[in-house]
């Protein structure tokens, strides 16, 4: 492990312990020992146990998995059903601060600006324990962390950098990215949003861009457009693109099925002047940008189908355990024994799956195969456990009161977004076929 | 606030107080606790563990008084199995500055009680000489409430439980500590050196941030073993059976006041 330099939160965070803290408060705030034992017996098994021996954690990452699982399941998660329902996280910017104390923001970030200098396994393991709290506002966290800062990381200038980085990193500042449009997703090279270059250098932007995860609450956006449309995929380019430029608007908050809560937008463009200054990247270099920082968001993204995976175990886990039929737990049926077996086994090897890739990209292999290949994986195995859950759950799966259904809509994203499950299949295959090229 | 008027020289040398936190690995509150099928005790292989909550306030303490630069340095102390260096680590990384595990023996764990920890305590005082010594009220497990009375009791040094709030006296000469009582709160001056046990609303903890997990790894740990302090484990009391508590009987639920008087006459509970 890279040895971290001390990093500038001076500031104590002082948000609480989670439910210990709740725990004790039940027991009485008796001074002496009026502690009534059988009060233990109320919290049974709340969570399903991840057994970090499997999947070869360092000390240091497993205590980190500790600490976020209990900032999450404290500040975020008896906040999931509301935020559903609201389509609105209304405390996103205390969370948002909460988060840059802890130096989440920036976990790949370098600590020059704040970051923690930590590696993609690290963050991924954030990314999951998020996501099992509330996996759209673990998204929004994923494009913020990842999609924008990280890209800027890797690619800006250290004027960009120093621009941007440390109040994206506190906190203070939400960031996006935008590529695709109305009518480019999939085929998101052929964006047709121009930036015409002006005789002082800058460049004015006109199009508008769809399906923006942050977009409606962005103040800075990593945005790519055509500075050379006849050039097709090699005349795009990469800018920086600030909330309060003349001419940029977020037209709409889109409704969505599932992941309710992530802000997502549409960006309108209109005459929008970026100076010179604000080119990420080489000049009409920016596919190069777009498709290797893809590779990092699949991979990086992959932990929020785990971490809803395992908020489906823990769900319907319990449940199975606690709900009675014919005389004992429905837990000990067979066919829900094999829906269980089913769902750990997916989870299990998924998690397998994407540290491993993490791990690989740590150590400076990065292979888009594999990048598409977990996310691919992750996100069908998620929506299935999804599916598994509501089932477990039976009629109360069927509720809004119960997360099932939540989990659901969530996990269905995570098969379009950063490339549909139809897109990865061909980067996967294209790459095998490759492999063989005579 | 009271920060500008301390004069550090009173304060138990200008360098601060040394603070030492004592920390005991328990059984993680959210785990549903077993009871052994020979009634012995509870089941605790593979069961997960994790730093008493009470323990966890005094750690935070510790780490806000030095922030305060009331204190100079706080060392964490627990004692305990193996595993317990985890819980160390834990307070490590919250900012403790260094650690002292007392090893005890598997085979002595089970009847390790409070008057043997509050003697291992008061030897490594003899040694480490801090000026005020935090310990969380008491262990979710046991629910004894005894380590911290029991250490002050050995040391003859004033004591102050239950504490929700500890800031320098006026005269700045001792300590002034806030106590929750069943009465209400006391507020009392207690002279260094002392003990204190957290209660609940001293404060609320942090979360140990990366950094501060990766530093941890780097901070002193020192192991020792009750041999080494002399202390004898001998236990005082024998446990006879642990069981779990009556199952709670179902009640009834009635339409009116009427209906609850005349219940409780039939169960001969009012005349």
């Amino acid at each position: 492990m890279q040895f971290i330099r001390p990093v500038l939160h001076s500031q104590v965070c002082t948000s609480a312990r989670p439910s210990a803290r709740q725990f004790l408060q039940k027991l009485g705030k008796s001074c002496s020992f009026s502690l009534n034992s059988s009060s233990t017996r109320l919290y049974s098994t709340e969570f399903f146990p991840i057994n970090d021996e499997l999947y070869g954690l360092t000390d240091e990452q497993k205590q980190l998995r500790q600490t976020i699982f209990q900032f999450c399941q404290k500040e975020l998660a008896p906040k999931a059903q509301q935020i559903d329902a609201e389509n609105d996280f209304k405390d996103i910017k205390k969370f948002w601060r909460q988060c840059g104390e802890l130096g989440l923001l920036g976990v790949t970030a370098p600590t020059e600006y704040g970051g923690l200098g930590a590696s993609y396994l690290d963050h991924a393991i954030v990314m999951e324990e998020m996501s099992r709290a509330c996996a759209a506002v673990a998204l929004s966290y994923g494009a913020h962390s990842n999609l924008c800062v990280n890209q800027i990381v890797r690619h800006g200038t250290d004027e960009q950098k120093s621009r941007y980085l440390p109040k994206l990193i506190s906190g203070e500042w939400i960031g996006a990215l935008a590529m695709s449009e109305p009518n480019a997703g999939s085929d998101v090279v052929s964006m047709t949003m121009r930036a015409d270059k002006q005789s002082d250098g800058s460049y004015v932007l006109n199009g508008s861009k769809f399906w923006i995860t942050n977009g409606p609450d962005a103040d800075v956006i990593v945005v790519y457009a055509k500075t050379k449309p006849e050039a097709g995929a090699h005349g795009i380019t990469t800018f920086l693109v600030e909330r309060d430029s003349p001419g940029f608007s977020c037209s709409r908050k889109l409704d969505k099925l599932g992941m309710r809560g992530s802000n997502t937008g549409e960006l309108v463009f209109d005459g929008v002047r970026v100076p010179a200054d604000r080119v990420m990247g080489r000049l009409d270099g920016g596919v190069y940008v777009l498709m290797s920082g893809l590779d990092i968001e699949r991979l990086l993204l992959s932990a929020g189908p785990l971490g809803i995976m395992q908020a489906a175990c823990d769900t319907a886990f319990q449940y199975a355990h606690i709900r009675k039929a014919f005389g004992q737990s429905i837990g000990q049926f067979q066919l829900l024994q094999g829906k269980m077996a089913d769902m750990y086994c997916r989870l299990t090897s998924g998690r397998c799956y994407v540290y491993s890739v993490t791990r690989a990209l740590a150590q400076g292999s990065r292979q888009p195969m594999d990048c598409a290949g977990v996310i691919l994986k992750c996100a069908e195995d998620a929506t299935q456990s999804a599916l598994d859950a509501i089932q477990i759950l039976g009629g109360n799966g069927y509720i809004n009161e119960y997360p099932a259904g939540r989990l659901l809509r969530d996990a269905k994203l995570y098969e379009i977004g950063a490339g549909t499950s139809e897109v990865r299949r061909l980067v996967i295959g294209r790459a095998i076929n490759n492999i063989y090229k005579s | 606030k009271y920060i500008h008027i301390i004069n550090k020289a009173d304060m138990a040398a200008s360098k601060g107080l040394k603070i030492l936190v004592g920390c005991k690995r328990v059984i993680d509150y959210a785990v549903k606790v077993r009871v052994k099928p020979d009634r012995s005790g509870v089941v605790t292989e593979g069961v997960k563990h994790s730093m008493n909550p009470f323990d966890e306030i005094a750690v935070e303490e510790a780490v806000r008084m030095k922030e305060k630069k009331l204190a100079g340095e706080a060392v964490a102390i627990s004692v305990g199995p193996p595993q317990s260096q985890e819980t160390l680590r834990t307070a490590l990384a919250m900012g403790i500055d260094r650690a002292i595990h007392v090893e005890i023996p598997l085979a002595q764990l089970e009847k390790l009680q409070p008057i043997h920890v509050s003697k291992l305590l008061a030897k490594v005082c003899e040694s480490e000489k801090p000026d005020l010594v935090i310990l969380g009220k008491q262990a979710i497990d046991d629910d004894c409430n005894q380590t911290g009375q029991m250490l002050a009791a050995l040391l003859d040094w004033p004591q102050a439980t239950f504490a929700s709030k500890i800031e320098p006296s006026q005269d700045s000469k001792q300590l002034r500590v806030t106590r929750e009582v069943d009465g209400g709160l006391e507020t009392i001056d207690v002279s260094v050196p002392a003990v204190v046990t957290s209660d609940l609303r001293l404060n609320e903890p942090r979360y140990a941030t990366l950094p501060n997990i990766m530093k941890a790894k780097k901070k002193p740990l020192a192991k020792m073993s009750p041999d080494q302090l002399g202390v004898d484990l001998q236990p005082r009391q024998e446990v006879i059976s642990v069981e779990d508590p009556p199952v709670r009987k179902a009640g009834a639920k009635v339409e009116s006041v009427e209906d609850l008087v005349g219940k409780l006459r039939e169960k001969g509970l009012v005349k």
